[in-house]
Parts: structure tokens; sequence; C-alpha cells
């Protein structure tokens, strides 16, 4: 059947499996991804059909998984690894920072690091400390990663073919609260570009923008919105690096308005770029400067607290709010 | 510290850590260290003495395992290893001061490790894979790159210069310690796809403080890697000696890791060559990696920026310039009659060729196009790279005269 309504975690599974039957030099790398199936089930019943050669278990040691994983993609292999959580990637930034990412540019071009770095990220499930985070602008920040986030289930399976097959290393947020969510996935489909933003809602007024677990929040606020009788159109931009900020644009002259939705820290963070870009480039479209909602500068806070932590419905409306009284 | 004297040891086998060190204060403790490292007096693997006297394996059992696999080398090969060294050391020489004229805006010398490079690098195959750190001038040399290409780099005009799949040669790594895991990762290919090449990664004492080496030495043992860990110990991490970066010798470490770890003389080319052909034989047969510690010494600065007389003391340098690995071979084909004073004046002149070369070469390397920022960022193009070129082009075309 073409057309199957998967959760977002039965996509990414479906995507890893597609990926490993196409080609035979990719390799899924982990902790605890083998029998287990990883901590969320990702690649789940993937070891015990494409064998321990092909689905790895790791060592405790994510610099290690990494780094291995580079000299795998020297020999001409395309490992995909999974970072357990957000907040255990740091072990592993200096190899993702000083090495993966500069490869291809110090070597002239000669040498491509089709790495996938899949990492389950951001909060809302009730998780400990380093379980919860959103560090994609630190990753965005790097010149030679690309960084996506896909919200839906047609895209974790698009995007993630997409990555897969892409000769830069790409950094893959997974929306974990997201992973159950169900969609539809059209498997033979035409996907978008990797690289764009996609109008995710259709709207007059003010523009929301957003990816990963946040989209569907800015979703919910724009159907709040419309009960008041406000337009609000939502722009899932999908990738953090490269950002669609011609697609963005587009949206932002139509609605001459603009608020950017992420859990991460506002401060530096991607919104904060999006709020300047999109003023350089829509200075006389624009009716209100580009607000942002997001984290606070400061440590991602017990899970009895993230509810207020993170963006929801009201403190999206509110700066929509704020917005329209300009 | 025991450096000297457990270098100019003659082999055998260790007798133990038997001593504790729990000692509270820190005099107690530094006394300690000395005594752990004096108790746990390593094998020492040498072949050639500082003389330039062949060590017999009737004498030292020990080297019994290892000698054979030099047991085929000729008067020819040995007049090669020499000729390799004494290039190696004239490139090296010009490097530095090429520097000190301000063609290189810096430069590492492997001055006093030319023995431990060339006999590690001519044990290799072509097949084989070589991760290097920033100082592998003699095992580039070895693996047939061209050395004004390494030039580049600390010139300023790349960050690599040469191809690494031509030489199987990966650029040099600047980071401590990362190659290490890429060369395993590399090494866990060469297994996966069933090929009998082995992989070697190259790094200092300092580097075996560093996270990745450990973890390097964890993915290599349990998956059974085709790796040889080549740690050239120098004695020297800038101005950080190795009491600062282990209390047993480095070599006992691989122990732990649960694969062998061997000390050679890194100043001895014959016991480096053997040493590291035996060490790749294990990897090709399918016992997983290695750990070669090479005892050495750096006799230069760690580079040109730095000041060795500032953190040792000179009797320490003057100690090993009487172990020089390339005046050891000397003795070494002089007394066997493998070579006269006319082949060495010859070979003298050959490097007279090649430091006029390396001159010529550096002073005319073209600084890179302006454009070439932005190339190679991404290897499938990124909006933002394609934006910011577009704007610096026509930022530059602004200009009067302008392209």
């Amino acid at each position: 059947m073409a057309v199957q309504k998967l959760t977002i975690a039965k996509a990414l599974n479906d995507s890893l499996r597609k990926a490993l039957e196409t080609d035979p030099k990719v390799l899924i790398m982990g902790e605890d991804v083998g029998k287990l199936g990883g901590v969320f089930r990702i690649t789940d019943g993937l070891q015990k059909d494409f064998g321990e050669e092909r689905v790895i278990d790791t060592p405790l040691a994510e610099s290690g998984i990494v780094g291995t994983a580079i000299g795998l993609a020297l020999r001409g292999y395309r490992p995909v690894v999974e970072i357990q959580f957000d907040g255990f990637v740091f072990p592993a930034y200096d190899q993702i920072v000083t090495q993966l990412a500069k490869m291809h540019a110090r070597s002239l071009g000669t040498i491509k690091m089709p790495v996938v770095i899949r990492i389950p990220y951001a909060g809302g499930i009730g998780a400990v400390e380093h379980h919860s985070e959103s560090p994609e602008t630190l990753f965005a920040h790097v010149p030679g990663l690309k960084v996506v986030s896909p919200s839906n289930a047609s895209d974790a399976y698009w995007m993630l073919q997409q990555a897969i097959l892409s000769d830069d290393p790409v950094i893959f947020f997974e929306p974990k609260r997201r992973y159950w969510d169900k969609g539809e996935v059209d498997f033979e489909a035409i996907p978008d570009s990797l690289h764009g933003s996609r109008v995710a809602r259709a709207g007059t007024d003010l523009t929301l923008a957003a990816y990963g677990p946040m989209v569907k929040v800015c979703l919910e606020a724009a159907a709040a919105a419309a009960e008041e009788g406000k337009s609000v159109e939502v722009v899932d931009l999908r990738s953090m690096s490269p950002i669609d900020f011609d697609g963005l644009q587009a949206s932002v002259e139509r609605t001459r308005r603009l608020v950017v939705v992420h859990e991460a820290p506002v401060f530096l963070g991607v919104g904060s770029e999006i709020a300047a870009r999109i003023t350089e480039r829509c200075f006389y479209h624009l009716e209100a400067p580009v607000l942002r909602v997001g984290g606070y500068h400061a440590p991602y806070p017990p899970a009895r607290l993230e509810d207020e932590y993170l963006p929801g419905l009201d403190r999206v409306l509110d700066a929509v709010d704020r917005s329209l009284a300009y | 510290m025991t450096v000297e004297s457990t270098a100019a040891r003659k082999p055998r086998r260790s007798s133990g850590t038997k001593r504790q060190a729990g000692a509270a204060s820190a005099a107690k403790a530094a006394a300690a260290t000395a005594q752990t490292h004096d108790d746990a007096a390593p094998q020492l693997v040498q072949l050639l003495t500082p003389e330039g006297e062949r060590v017999e394996v009737a004498d030292h059992p020990d080297i019994a395992e290892f000698a054979p696999f030099v047991a085929d080398i000729t008067t020819e090969d040995l007049r090669g290893l020499y000729r390799d060294m004494v290039m190696t050391r004239r490139f090296d020489g010009e490097a530095t001061a090429l520097q000190r004229q301000g063609e290189l805006g810096l430069w590492a010398s492997l001055l006093g490790q030319e023995a431990a490079q060339i006999g590690s690098g001519r044990a290799l195959r072509d097949d084989d894979y070589v991760f290097p750190t920033y100082r592998e001038h003699g095992v580039a040399w070895c693996r047939g790159v061209d050395p004004t290409n390494l030039l580049g780099m600390f010139r300023g005009v790349n960050h690599g210069g040469w191809d690494p799949t031509t030489n199987n040669f990966h650029l040099y790594t600047i980071v401590i310690g990362s190659q290490t895991l890429h060369a395993t990762g590399y090494a866990m290919g060469v297994a996966k796809d069933g090929a009998d090449s082995a992989v070697v990664a190259y790094f200092g004492d300092g580097a075996s403080s560093q996270g990745d080496v450990a973890e390097a030495f964890t993915f290599a043992a349990v998956y059974n890697s085709p790796v040889v860990f080549f740690c050239q110990n120098n004695q020297w991490a800038i101005s950080e000696p190795t009491e600062r970066q282990m209390r047993v010798p480095l070599y006992q470490r691989a122990k732990g890791f649960g694969f062998p770890g061997v000390r050679v003389d890194g100043n001895d080319v014959l016991a480096c060559l053997a040493v590291t052909r035996w060490a790749l034989e294990r990897a090709r047969r399918g016992e997983g990696p290695t750990l070669v510690e090479a005892f050495t010494y750096r006799m230069g600065a760690h580079t040109t920026s730095d000041d060795p007389t500032k953190y040792r003391r000179d009797e320490e340098t003057a100690a090993w310039e009487a172990k020089d690995p390339i005046l050891r071979l000397k003795a070494h084909l002089l007394a066997t009659g493998a070579a006269d004073e006319a082949y060495f004046a010859e070979l003298e002149a050959e490097s007279e060729i090649l430091g006029k070369r390396v001159r010529e070469v550096v002073r005319s390397m073209p600084d890179p196009d302006t454009m070439a920022i932005f190339e190679n960022v991404y290897a499938d193009g990124h909006a933002l790279v394609d934006e910011e070129r577009a704007q610096f082009a026509a930022y530059l075309a602004s200009f009067e005269g302008g392209e």
C-alpha cells in the first residue's frame, strides 16, 4: 500500500529499514540500537533482520561512536548513528564540530562525510536532567553541518531517507514527544526538498514559524486564533541549516507579521537569526517587529516545571496578540 | 624521572610494580611516582644499540619474537632506511629554517623521531591506511607524499594539501587524539570488507591522556579491529612531561583494554620496523589491535612557537643526543662496511637538492583564490553559503577595477 498511517517512530523505523535494504554501505550505530531496538524502539527489529555487522551496538562512548563513524565513512560506509538523548551529545561535540563538519572543506572536497546523527531531542516527556534539551543552535552555527527536524510522520520517513543519501553530515533532531503522533506516509511520493520549508496551514494575518515539536503547538494556536477571527499561517521550517529564508520571506510578505517559536532558549537561538534576516529582507513589509517565543536563559528545569518553560498554546497566542497590536 | 636510564637499558622483562603509590603529601606522591617508573622498568625492544651494534637474540631472548621480522633486511635495505632518515631530517630542518624566515606560520619539527617514523612507515604495505597527527613527516615520506605538500597548511594556503586516498595517508589532525577514533572506525570498515590490510594511528604521549584515545582503545578491542596504535612517546607534550600524563608506562595500558602493548626503542629504526611489522601481521591475521610505544625524544621544540629551554634541562637533551637515531645507523653502516664516506657525501648532495626544491616550492606557493573561502563547505551545497558567496563577490566587484 502506497499510503499508510503511521506514528513518527514507525515511520523512522521504516525509513531506516529502507535505507539498510537499499544500500549495503548503510550502517546503524549507537548505544542499545541492537537487541533493544533503541530506548525509543526506533531501530526495533533491525539488528534481527540485518545482523550485528549492519546494526551495531556500541560501547557507551559518544565521542567514540561519532569518531569511528567518521572512520567508517572514510572507508566508504554511510553510518547513521543514534545519540541516545540530546544532552548526551556533548561528549561527541568535539568530533562533530572539529572533525566531521570540516573534513570535506579541509580535504578540498576530496572527502565526503555521509554521516547522519540522529538525536531524540527536546522536552515534554517528564524526563530527568539532560533528556529534554534543544541544542540545535549549537550545531546550526557550525559551517559544514546540516541540521533538520521533522514534525510529522511523512517528513520523518522522507527526510531521514534524504539525510542518509546526502554526502554532507546531517544532524537529525527527532522530536521525541511526537514519536507517537500518527500521520500519513506516502511511500511512493516525491518528497519535498530536505531543506525547504512547508506551509503547514495557510493564513493571511500573521506567520508562525516553527520546526519539530513546536509545529503542532503552532497549528493548535492557529486553530484557536481562527476561532477569534484571526487568520494565522504556520510555516514548518523543517531545516535549521540551511534555513529556507526564501520560503519564509514569501510567507511574511503575504502576512506582514512573524512570530518564531522554538523550545530552545530565545537568546542567540534560531529565532534570533530569523528575526535578523527577515528584518533585513522584509523591512518595508513588516507591520510589527519579529517576535520570538522560546525557552529561557536557564538550564532546562525539573520536569514538574517544564510546562511553564516550554512554549505552549497561551504563550504563542500571547505573542500573536502582541504582534497584531502593533 | 628515569627517562634516560630506561631508554639506555638493554631489553629485559619488566619486573612488575611492587610498590603501591599511595602517599598523601605531594612530595611523597612525587617520590612514589619516580619509584613506580623505576620498578616498572619496561621491556624495551632494541635491535641496534646507540653505539650501532646489533643486539644478538642469544644474549637477549626478549627480542626473539621481533628479530625475525627484520631477518630479511639486506645491506641495501639498511642504506635505504638511512637515506629515508637523512632526507626526512633535511626536509624538517629546511622547514624549521623557512619558518624562521617567515615563510611558514608554524612548524612542528620531528627532529629526533626519524627512526620511529621511518621504521614504522617502512613496515607498511601500500593498501594499509595511516592516520597521522601533525608531526608525521617521516611517515608521509614513506607513503610517497611529496614533502612539499606537507607545508601548505603550515604556510597557511590550505588545511591539508594532499588527497588522502592517493597514498592512503590521511590529512594531518591537529586536535589531539581525534584521529585514533577515525583510524579505529576505518579499521572496523576494513574488517567488514574482509580485507587483510591494516590501519595505523599515530599519536603522542600527551594524546594518551585524551578520552578519545581511551575510547579508540575500547572500540578497537571490542570489535577486534585491525589497527596498530603507534604512540611516539617523545617525553614532552609541549611543556608537560610524561609524569603529567601517566603513572605507569604507557605500553602497559594496552593490557587493561585486552590487547598487547610493546615498548620499543624509538631511536632504533630496525627495532621500530620489526615491532611494527609484528603488530601489522597480528592485525592482518585478525588478532586485533596492538599498542606500540616508541620510546623516543623530541630534540627540538614542540613547534616553532615554544622554547624548550624554559621547561627542560640541557643535560636531558644532551643525553638523548647520544642516542641519535641517524648517528646510530651510520655507525653501524660504517662498522660493517655497508657504506663508506663517499656514500654519505653522495647522500648529503642529494639532501641538498631536496632542500633547494623545498625552498623554491614553498616560496612559489600561490595564495588560494579569495573565493575559496566558500568552496567545499558542503558537498551538496547550502543556501546560506550560496547567498554569502554572491554577496562577497558583489562586494569585491564594487571596487574600481574589481572583477
